[in-house]
């Protein structure tokens, strides 16, 4: 694939990102969504986040971890407590990460 | 779908227009997507290292980064250009990956429509995964966003320029001193660990975690899924356990048979749903 080919590839990407996140207001002609539709979609936003988070925490290259020594999976039940608790976002990052990177290396993990 | 002839009168409002940016609604999104962006930033620090070890030419590699804005197909599309795939394939697949937008477009809609075509086309793509949840979370049920009505499409601008800025930058110096991020650290967990907060945060009631929890799971099981449509897989999944769990709740019990159901309206019955949690408790 030439350079040119590829910046044309990018650009198709970039259009790409565009039409697909405005897919359903590219049209601005009256419609409504059925009632049922809007009432389910209201947990559409939580759902999108854990089905990025689950396997980002529970999986390692395509495969459910192995062993239970994995800094993610302490990490990650800390950091949800943590938010929990004192519902901020800074702090979470930064108490999952101090979880994650101690057993990574204090513990070898 | 009910789709009526009438057309909306023409849409004036910009993007750019001063009174959106001065709203007190713009600062509070650009806040609320700033505690995100801690975590989102090493993410896309470690993105943008991925850009710079892939083999692409350095002007690629840049332009992708700075331009695409959607990580999951960015590192999806890599792969199939150094393979010399054919460009459709290549565009297919970014399709795919994409495909949950097209579900987020649904709820950004009402509040969309305001726009004339080329600024809802600018705002559409800066409707990443965190924008998208926070706008909905804050003005979703509310009413839609108007040349009156400024507030959802002014917290969405002031959330969505933070985390489009912010994850560019951070990309950017991913990319350009790729050799001194340690990825060994595993650094990106901190993007996962941003989201998850996020996830806790935002969740309103007890069944709106079951869903995130079906959802999750959901994701794991069908992971295997080319494209990334696991993700589009789950939120079906959660979206339709969701409707479940109403069902019961309201103690209606009826079955939503396809799109004839006719709940009394959106609002009652998510009030309706909610005077049910707060009765559990």
């Amino acid at each position: 694939m030439s350079e040119g080919e590829m910046a044309l590839a990018v650009l198709g990407l970039v259009a790409l990102s565009a039409l697909t996140r405005s897919a359903f207001f590219l049209s601005r002609s009256e419609w409504t969504l059925p009632g049922w539709a809007e009432r389910g979609l209201k947990y559409a936003p939580l759902a999108a986040l854990a089905a990025v988070v689950a396997p980002e925490v529970l999986m390692t290259q395509g495969h459910l971890v192995a062993h239970w020594q994995d800094a993610r999976l302490v990490a990650a039940p800390c950091a949800a407590v943590w938010a929990w608790w004192r519902r901020d976002m800074l702090t979470t990052i930064g108490v999952g990460m101090a979880v994650y990177l101690a057993l990574k290396w204090g513990l070898g993990w | 779908m009910n789709r009526a002839s009438a057309s909306l009168p023409q849409p004036s409002l910009s993007l750019l227009d001063t009174r959106l940016w001065r709203h007190e609604e713009c600062a509070l999104g650009m806040k609320e997507m700033a505690r995100v962006m801690p975590g989102l930033m090493t993410w896309g620090l470690v993105t943008g290292v991925a850009m710079a070890k892939s083999g692409l030419p350095l002007p690629i590699a840049l332009m992708m980064s700075s331009l695409v804005f959607a990580a999951s197909a960015q590192l999806s599309a890599v792969p199939l250009m150094l393979a010399g795939a054919p460009i459709w394939v290549i565009w297919l697949t970014a399709l795919c990956v994409n495909l949950r937008f097209v579900i987020f477009s649904v709820q950004m809609r009402k509040h969309m429509v305001c726009l004339p075509l080329r600024w809802r086309l600018v705002a559409g793509y800066l409707t990443a995964d965190v924008t998208y949840a926070l706008s909905v979370h804050r003005h979703g049920g509310k009413a839609p966003a108007s040349s009156e009505n400024l507030a959802p499409m002014a917290y969405f601008l002031g959330a969505g320029v933070v985390n489009w800025g912010g994850w560019n930058i951070a990309s950017l110096c991913g990319l350009l001193f790729a050799t001194w991020v340690p990825t060994s650290w595993g650094l990106g967990f901190a993007g996962t660990l941003a989201l998850l907060a996020l996830l806790v945060t935002l969740a309103k009631d007890k069944k709106t975690l079951w869903a995130a929890a079906l959802a999750g799971s959901a994701a794991v099981a069908a992971y295997a899924l080319p494209f990334r449509l696991y993700i589009v897989v789950s939120v079906a999944a959660a979206v339709a356990a969701g409707l479940m769990m109403d069902a019961w709740t309201d103690g209606r019990g009826r079955e939503g048979g396809g799109g004839e159901a006719r709940w009394p309206s959106v609002d009652a019955g998510v009030r309706q749903a909610e005077a049910a949690e707060r009765g559990h408790e």
